[in-house]
């Protein structure tokens, strides 16, 4: 450990309580962050990230082991900790009652700052934050982004030597996000002050100097990203060719021994070999003897799935799936057909003015920040939600008359799961099944159907509520899909999984498009959108983009970024409407 | 900025407060506990609920009309407790009585006149629907103290001596008018307050713990004194101010009097106070959800102030292991120190034991949040 460190962790432990089980949150993780820099915390949801940010506040007594911040013992002295470390928690503590410098007042009342240093400091901050238009407004009428700068202006009223930032990120708008790492870089800068921010986008864990992956409670690996990252080169293949369709490359070359990772991106097939295998060979093994191969810059999270397979069980779950689709009609006629729809909610317009065509067996993505209108145009399709105005096609049948009829042919999952936490697998699964008409005979086969697809016999009889994250997303998908809806409605299914977990799911999706199952989803994670086979690019009730994947990031091509990611294209169409709306 | 010359206590606690004051102002659920409900409950009891029975509808049988049938019954019918029916046969009037037309049948016999010169008087037979006690209880006592005086008055007016043994002289005091709401009201105070200190500050409480604020301030220099003494003296002031509103219009819109001292009832009223907020503090140390921490409040705290505490069923009449019970609910002490002042005045004998009662608990309540509430979050 470094002399200098500003934070150590030495064998921490803590483990609690969870309805019958004892959950390990923490399990000997030992670490140290330097100072001057950004030191990110990776992890899936349940790594035991917020855990440590609040062992590391003082906020909870370890179970074994110590943690030092500022040469002082978290546990101990958590007083004088508190006193010299900033700490924002997830929900960036503010009173959302409070006007922006009301909060700011309380904040430096309780950081003690003197009074007159006071002005500077706000305007300051205000100035980076970009909030000083916004002093009096009420901390609750701010968009997500605008809290999350809030809540870290709130943080650094007295400037921490230590800033503790528990998933600042998550569910911010890409815009928001981009703007928030700037300002870090210029706390570290300008300030000099050591920060520990925590994140489950592994593509934040690129903008950090030192890296730490949990992974269940365990530290997998710590060290700069590019250390990590170059781990992986000479291991990162385009495959495209072959005569075949990305996702058909895909389904060929997925879990097949010798292969890390597969995944559709953009118009090819990015490939993550084992350190042992040829890809070549891994080709010609796969049938694909003629499928072009072109090496690719490897990215931070191959490593993280590198390393996650080399822990566990290889996973070929949900390659094929039987038994899901109503009847295999022919692909591409429109099923899904939404015109200018709009809803508005007292003098908000969620969803303003919203149009666009799904055809059959085909996966549509709606790629938006939280508040975008996605759930609300998702309520909508489902008939949850009555429109405000428009027109909306589901399964040929208008959904403002025959609303009844159209949800019996969708399948909808929403972003909490939709679970009943105090009923086992099987009697959740038995629930739906009867939600939607089955009874008897087709209702056991059905359960016993979901039981094998979803691989959850083992916890078959296990209460919902206790199953791990992964899991439960399973089988809500399991019982979105009893019926054999031909169209399935996936509402943010993959926020917070393990970036395996995620890989899985969407293979399941995959499998069940060319099964000829229609599915729509939302996601807020960028890369998710390039697995999609059409997507919309929703800001503000609106779309501003629609189409196929390479067709959107085309549109943010310059000749200085001739290879734009979908991150890139996002904010760009974002902005653009900004300036619009300005210019009108 | 160097340490030194940072902020102290006074600064984090001013923070706090105004931080409660400016919460308190934009929260209507704050807003409705703290005056809409007094509002509402002091209307309901003031004007609605009474527990005196007026008008009671009676069904009058008169077999044979005679002068002092007639005269008996009348007498009856000028009362103000009774709404008399006149019914022609005893079938008529029980038929009245089960459709629940009539809580009481009051049934004079054909020899009622000739019998009432008899040395063994004559009888009046009185049927009282029995479901609702309270009123049957009433409607009885009345009719026999309207036979009791009408007996009385007709021998004055003849001048014969009645020929009663013992006489029942009555005196009613500190309510001489018997009005239910003279004591209901006064006791609403108590049952406000209930509200404010410990179902409000119980509901803010887990308010802060579920929107995630309470980790920030934990991270903060602010100690958990601090942190709890900011809501103690919000909510302090806000119960003060629902007590002065109750006690205003008790006064001044229902003309209940206010016989004891003000200061008294304001010192005792801070007690208890003190004491309902350290309850409400406690529970929020127990349940970090306000769906919990209404229910807990509610039962242990709400619920018993009103059915436990004498506010409307009295103690003693009670039966031994509920008595033995009231002697842990907070609002009994209060109640009958309000119902003192109020309606009897300063009399110490009932106040200063009640008080102390309330101190204690204050002291225990205030105790326990204390030890409980540790900078922690487990």
């Amino acid at each position: 450990m470094s002399a200098g460190a500003v934070l150590t962790a030495t064998g921490l432990a803590k483990s609690f309580q969870a309805g019958k089980r004892r959950v390990q949150a923490l399990d000997g993780v030992s670490f140290s962050i330097e100072p001057g820099v950004v030191t990110g915390l990776i992890g899936p949801d349940g790594a035991g990230k917020t855990t440590l940010m609040r062992l590391a506040a003082g906020l909870l007594t370890p179970d074994a082991g110590t943690i030092e911040v500022l040469g002082l013992d978290a546990t101990q002295d958590s007083l004088a900790v508190q006193a010299a470390l900033g700490y924002m928690p997830q929900r960036f503590g503010l009173y959302e009652d409070l006007s922006v410098r009301e909060n700011l007042d309380l904040y430096a009342d309780l950081q003690g700052v003197p009074r007159a240093e006071r002005q500077a400091r706000y305007d300051e901050l205000m100035r980076m934050t970009g909030l000083a238009p916004f002093m009096g407004r009420l901390a609750g009428r701010l968009s997500g982004g605008m809290k999350q700068k809030l809540g870290l202006a709130c943080t650094l009223v007295r400037a921490p030597r230590l800033l503790l930032l528990d998933e600042p990120t998550v569910g911010v708008d890409p815009v928001s996000r981009r703007e928030l790492w700037a300002i870090i870089d210029r706390l570290i800068r300008g300030e000099g002050m050591s920060v520990l921010l925590s994140t489950a986008y592994l593509d934040e864990a690129e903008r950090c100097a030192v890296v730490v992956l949990l992974h269940e409670g365990r530290v997998l690996d710590q060290g700069p990203p590019q250390a990590l990252r170059e781990r992986m080169s000479g291991r990162i293949w385009a495959v495209s060719g072959a005569g075949r369709r990305h996702r058909d490359l895909q389904l060929a070359l997925d879990g097949r021994p010798g292969v890390v990772d597969a995944l559709v991106q953009g118009e090819h097939v990015r490939l993550v070999t084992d350190a042992a295998a040829d890809a070549r060979g891994l080709l010609r093994d796969a049938g694909l003897t003629d499928a072009r191969l072109m090496p690719l810059p490897p990215r931070f999270e191959d490593s993280f799935i590198d390393l996650l397979r080399a822990l566990g069980e290889p996973d070929t779950a949900g390659l094929e799936m039987d038994g899901v689709a109503q009847d295999a009609s022919e692909n591409g006629d429109t099923v899904i057909q939404v015109d200018n729809l709009r809803r508005r909610f007292g003098d908000f317009w969620a969803v303003d003015g919203v149009s666009f065509e799904v055809r059959r067996g085909e996966i549509f993505g709606l790629l938006g920040a939280n508040g975008a209108g996605k759930s609300t145009t998702f309520r909508m399709l489902c008939g949850l939600l009555p429109a405000s105005a428009g027109s909306l096609r589901v399964a040929g049948l208008d959904l403002r008359h025959a609303a009844a009829e159209a949800r019996a042919r969708i399948g909808y999952m929403s972003q909490k799961f939709s679970l009943y936490g105090n009923l086992s697998v099987t009697q959740n699964l038995a629930f739906f099944a009867s939600a939607y008409n089955l009874a008897g005979k087709a209702r056991t086969e059905r359960i016993a159907w979901a039981l094998r697809e979803f691989v959850l016999s083992a916890y078959a009889e296990q209460l919902s509520g206790e199953l791990p994250l992964g899991y439960k997303q399973r089988l809500a998908m399991a019982c979105a899909l009893m019926h054999r809806p031909e169209i399935l409605f996936l509402d943010e299914p993959t926020s917070g999984i393990d970036p395996l977990a995620r890989r899985e799911f969407w293979r399941r999706i995959n499998a069940l498009a060319r099964a000829g199952v229609t599915v729509l989803v939302t996601t807020h994670f960028m890369e998710e959108a390039e697995y999609c086979d059409r997507l919309a690019i929703m800001a503000a009730g609106k779309i501003l983009a629609t189409g196929e994947p390479a067709a959107i990031k085309a549109l943010a091509r310059t000749l200085a970024h001739p290879e734009p990611s979908m991150e890139d294209a996002f904010i760009r169409l974002v902005e653009g409407d900004a300036v619009q709306e300005r210019a009108a | 900025m160097m340490a030194s010359r940072r902020g102290g206590p006074a600064m984090r606690l001013g923070g706090l407060v105004r931080k409660e004051f400016l919460q308190i102002v934009r929260d209507p659920s704050s807003i409705a506990i703290a005056f809409v409900m007094p509002l509402f409950l002091l209307i309901l009891f003031g004007y609605g609920v009474s527990l005196d029975a007026d008008h009671v509808p009676v069904a009058l049988v008169d077999e044979a009309p005679s002068a002092d049938s007639t005269d008996f019954l009348a007498s009856l019918a000028a009362s103000h407790y009774f709404a008399p029916v006149h019914a022609r046969t005893v079938t008529e009037a029980e038929a009245a009585l089960r459709d629940g037309r009539v809580n009481a049948i009051v049934h004079v016999r054909a020899n009622f006149a000739e019998r009432l010169r008899r040395p063994d008087g004559a009888p009046v037979q009185v049927i009282v629907n029995g479901v609702d006690a309270n009123t049957a209880r009433l409607a009885q006592g009345y009719v026999e103290g309207a036979w009791g005086s009408w007996l009385a008055r007709r021998a004055t007016e003849r001048g014969q001596a009645l020929t009663t043994p013992a006489r029942l002289e009555q005196r009613i005091w500190y309510n001489p008018e018997v009005k239910s709401r003279h004591y209901l009201v006064p006791g609403l105070v108590a049952i406000i307050m209930t509200l404010i200190g410990a179902l409000l500050t119980a509901l803010v409480m887990a308010r802060e713990w579920e929107r995630g604020t309470m980790e920030a301030l934990l991270v903060t220099p602010a100690s958990m004194s601090e942190i709890l003494l900011g809501k103690l003296i919000a909510y302090f002031v806000l119960g003060t101010g629902g007590m002065l509103l109750t006690v205003g219009l008790a006064v001044f819109l229902f003309h209940v009097p206010l016989r004891g001292s003000f200061w008294v009832l304001w010192a005792c009223a801070s007690l208890f106070l003190l004491a309902a907020l350290g309850m409400g503090l406690t529970i929020s140390t127990l349940a970090r959800s306000q769906f919990v921490a209404g229910q807990i409040a509610i039962i242990a705290t709400f619920l018993p102030a009103f059915l436990l505490s004498g506010f409307i069923f009295d103690i003693d009449s009670m039966p031994a292991p509920v008595r033995g019970v009231t002697h842990v609910i907070l609002a009994r002490y209060f109640v009958s120190i309000v119902q003192t002042l109020f309606l009897a005045g300063d009399v110490w004998s009932v106040v200063l034991p009640n008080a102390l009662a309330l101190a204690l608990m204050a002291a225990v309540f205030l105790g326990i949040t204390w030890r409980k509430s540790r900078k922690r979050l487990e």
